[in-house]
């Protein structure tokens, strides 16, 4: 049987969530072409093997080793595992790790990758991957010519389930090796408040803005309504709000229920990172910006008025 | 580590500014007419860093600055030498064209052959075309060495290691490995890009640009470009996210978005 396989990402002493989203996109895609779905774990435990079990992996791959990734142990691994499977694709989160560790199994087994995809459909057996190019600005379709075919793939452009049955687990034994690479240090982000991709509302400002301080008001709309609040990158570059808040290309994907853009123009590239959110709210003064365009409710007008004046509406509700 | 120095070698890509680029409302097609190309940005601040390491910790050695692309990629490796590189080499041929992520690091990877023996790489962490972020790691993984991506500052090169602090998932890390390696730069919020001057530019003049081909590289043809990829681009089109949106004003809008907005706040 035909398999599909998700590369399980471990955090902390759980799993990253864009893994549990692909096993769900993996059983949808699965269903289509009488595969499975597998999820690929290196150095997880008991309660990992449940986790991904819950969340539709039918077998799980478990591959001995450290828990603690490091690129060339954890390529090794894995292309080791994908060569004795041959599994009929390979699926990664375009994390942080997946987008390093996926070119180097790809590179080592000679095998075709597609980046950072928005998107998966079966044409046949051929895996459609879907991306944007050029900045956002255009779509494109990519397929591969090899097998496993291979892609990483967004955070949050598909939704995790819940699944019944027990993933059925296969262990891999591999000789154990040593890394070449030593961590020296590492340095947490304090997360200020609750953190963008998490929030079921997202309150953005962009250069609209014209201080620091301004960003109370957001604040304050945020704590009303239980969001969180992020940013357009040059608040980010202008040091404003931390890295970790910037939607878009080059920052975070989200999909929220709601998205408040307050003082953001709407680039492609601040779109990239908003396609999936259910609603669009837009708070911008000038009637020709783009984000208007893709507003489900677009509030043309000063921000400043219209800011206050929202807050005051929603704590008039409660 | 100054006797018997060796290069600093940075991949750099010529790129549409994708700022600048418009879709034609009637085809859907890019315009690519009159897009301004630019030395990739990301590339631009490996370059910063490689100058860095080589004033720092490997003086003697060569900055070589590489770049695949048709002839006009020769004015991004220009500006490299503009900017301090010491010497560039342009990769250009027929053959080259269309090559995906796969095919382009096995290109590089022929010229790093070729080169003299190096201690690091340079990458961009991705180009602004293509983002994919893949050539760095697919590069390293073809020259059997270890690969440290999305570098913001090297913070040493000593007893035969090099020390990067760099962005994870979770925030920062110190991470060290053997030389050579390959490193791939994130540009930190605070890099400001400097313009060479008219006489850097000048100088830049007398440094060697080399341009090689196919058969400068070796090897046939189907090793290369579009028939060594190992993807194919089977459709191109604009997204379409427009949405039929309602437009509201004033205090009277934000009332009616509340209103509105009830199951959802
Ligand atoms: C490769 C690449 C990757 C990028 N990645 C990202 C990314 O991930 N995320 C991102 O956001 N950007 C990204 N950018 C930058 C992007 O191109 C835009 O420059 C940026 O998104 C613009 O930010 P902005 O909307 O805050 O600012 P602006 O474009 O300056 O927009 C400010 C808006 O505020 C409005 N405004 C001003 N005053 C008021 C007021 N008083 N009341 C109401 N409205 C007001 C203006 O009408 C304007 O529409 C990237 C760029 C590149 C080249
Ligand atoms: N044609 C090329 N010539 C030289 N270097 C390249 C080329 N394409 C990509 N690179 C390098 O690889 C990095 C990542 O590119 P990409 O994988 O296309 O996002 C870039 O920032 C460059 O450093």
């Amino acid at each position: 049987m035909k398999e599909i396989w998700i590369f399980a990402e471990l955090a902390g002493d759980g799993i990253r969530p864009v893994s549990l989203q692909l096993l769900a996109k993996g059983r949808e895609l699965a269903s289509e072409i009488g595969a499975m779905t597998a999820a690929a774990v290196i150095g997880g435990d008991e309660k990992t093997h449940s986790i991904l079990s819950e969340h539709g992996a039918e077998r799980i791959c478990a591959i001995k080793g450290r828990r603690d990734y490091r690129l060339d142990t954890h390529a090794r691994a894995l292309a080791e595992c994908i060569k004795r499977h041959s599994p009929h694709i390979v699926l990664f989160g375009a994390t942080h790790i997946g987008r390093e560790l996926a070119p180097s199994v790809a590179s080592v087994l000679h095998l075709g990758l597609t980046a950072d995809c928005t998107g998966l459909s079966m044409r046949g057996d051929s895996l459609i991957q879907t991306r944007p190019a050029f900045g956002g600005n255009i779509m494109a379709d990519i397929t591969c010519r090899t097998f496993p075919q291979m892609a990483t793939v967004r955070p949050n452009v598909f939704s995790a389930r819940r699944f019944d049955g027990r993933a059925e687990i296969v262990h891999v034994d591999l000789d154990p090796e040593e890394s070449i690479f030593e961590i020296v240090e590492e340095i947490k982000a304090q997360r200020e408040g609750r953190s963008i991709e998490d929030s079921r509302i997202v309150i953005s400002g962009g250069r609209g803005l014209k201080s620091r301080e301004d960003f109370e008001m957001l604040e304050e709309l945020a704590s009303l309504v239980c969001g969180a609040v992020g940013c357009s990158r040059p608040i980010v570059e202008r040091g404003w709000m931390p890295k970790s808040a910037q939607v878009g290309q080059s920052g975070k994907t989200i999909s929220p229920d709601l998205y408040i853009a307050v003082g953001v123009s709407g680039s492609v590239q601040h779109q990239a990172g908003i396609k999936s959110a259910k609603k669009i709210v837009a708070i911008n003064n000038d009637p020709s910006a783009p984000i208007l365009d893709i507003a489900d409710y677009a509030l043309v007008g000063d921000l400043y008025e219209l800011v206050p004046a929202l807050i005051e509406e929603l704590k008039r509700e409660r | 580590m100054s006797q018997n120095p060796t290069d600093l070698i940075v991949c750099v890509k010529q790129v549409p500014d994708t700022q600048e680029i418009r879709i034609d409302p009637d085809t859907g097609t890019l315009v690519r007419e009159g897009v301004p190309s630019i030395l990739n940005p990301f590339d631009e601040y490996a370059l910063n860093l490689a100058i860095s390491v080589r004033d720092r910790f490997l003086q003697g050695s060569n900055v070589v600055a590489l770049s695949m692309g048709p002839a006009q990629a020769g004015e991004a490796l220009r500006k490299c030498l503009a900017i301090g590189a010491d010497s560039a080499v342009l990769l250009s041929d027929r053959a080259f064209a269309g090559a995906d992520t796969y095919a382009t690091s096995y290109t590089l990877a022929r010229a790093v052959g070729r080169l003299s023996p190096f201690s690091l790489i340079f990458c961009g962490y991705e180009a602004l075309d293509g983002n994919t972020a893949q050539v760095g790691p697919e590069l390293a993984e073809i020259l059997g060495i270890p690969a440290v991506c999305y570098a913001e500052r090297i913070e040493n090169l000593a007893e035969g290691k090099v020390t990067c602090r760099r962005e994870n998932e979770d925030g920062q890390e110190v991470i060290r490995c053997p030389v050579p390696a390959l490193i791939t730069c994130m540009t930190p919020p605070d890099f400001e890009p400097r313009l060479p001057g008219v006489r850097e530019i000048m100088a830049a003049r007398r440094k060697s640009l080399d341009t090689w081909s196919l058969e400068s590289l070796g090897g046939s043809k189907e090793e290369y470009g579009l028939r060594g990829s190992l993807t194919r681009v089977t459709k191109t089109y604009t997204p379409d996210i427009k949405r039929k949106g309602i437009r509201l004003e004033g205090e009277a809008g934000v009332r009616e978005l509340v209103s509105a907005l009830k199951g959802v706040l």
